[in-house]
């Protein structure tokens, strides 16, 4: 994980096609600048950047399983709960599975243990648009850095 | 009105918090309603739920942006409620 870069995401796990179900792992690093402001002395990852973390999840489960057609943004983040502290050093096992596939929308459910035990979950809600030309090859290249190419 | 209809209209009072009251087979959804399109992503999901169906949004929207279709024959309620009857009985078909 790279805080400040927003890269949540270090490797796919699993991608279960019939299941549209995503596994990835995350290890939170043992320093970034996010941590001193969250907080001085007392390091812990920010709620939001777990949300994150189980958006982008969801985002590449979305990605692949429509190769990449459209992209999804987060329009939408509901029952989000933080079970526990998150600190450095903590391994991340980050789960996102497909609720709901709309015309233009879809809408996932994501959550995340450390060592079995739960951090967080929420349900999250994306509108899926045309894929901006610039970040198309991007996205892939950064797919294909934490194996969802391969995966998928 | 059909059931259809009450079912829609609590879901988009309930989703978009608008009084029950004010919600009529007439209301057009953007106009009178004031829904912005976040919130019928909202309310779509919940309809999509209820019957078990897929609205074809993004079909309506281009439709809609084109010119092809006017707003109205997607957004006035009664005619949102005809479309949902008619993807539940293709549905079942």
């Amino acid at each position: 994980m790279r805080l400040e870069y927003f890269e949540m995401i270090d490797r796919v796990a699993r991608f279960d096609r019939e299941g549209k179900r995503l596994d990835a792992r995350s290890t939170v690093p043992m320093e970034s600048p996010v941590f001193e402001g969250h907080f001085p002395d007392h390091p812990l990852v920010p709620g939001v950047l777990l949300t994150e973390t189980m958006a982008q999840a969801s985002g590449y489960l979305l990605l692949g399983l429509v190769d990449f057609a459209h992209m999804p943004f987060l329009v939408g983040v509901d029952r989000a709960r933080f079970r526990t502290f998150v600190g450095p050093g903590t391994v991340l096992d980050i789960e996102a599975a497909v609720e709901h596939e709309g015309s233009g929308y879809a809408v996932t459910k994501a959550k995340i243990r450390a060592d079995g035990k739960a951090i967080c979950d929420a349900e999250l809600r994306f509108k899926t648009l045309p894929f901006p030309a610039e970040l198309k090859d991007r996205m892939r290249d950064r797919a294909r850095e934490i194996g969802l190419v391969e995966a998928a | 009105m059909s059931s259809t209809f009450d079912t829609v209209a609590n879901i988009i009072a309930d989703t978009a918090d608008i009084p029950r009251d004010k919600i009529t087979p007439e209301s057009h959804a953007i106009d009178d309603l004031g829904i912005d399109s976040l919130a019928f992503l909202d309310i779509a999901f919940a309809v999509d739920k209820a019957f078990g169906i897929k609205l074809p949004l993004e079909q309506w929207t281009q439709e809609v942006n084109e010119g092809k279709v006017p707003a109205e024959e997607y957004f006035v309620l009664k005619n949102l409620v005809a479309r949902i009857d008619a993807l539940v009985a293709a549905k079942s078909a």
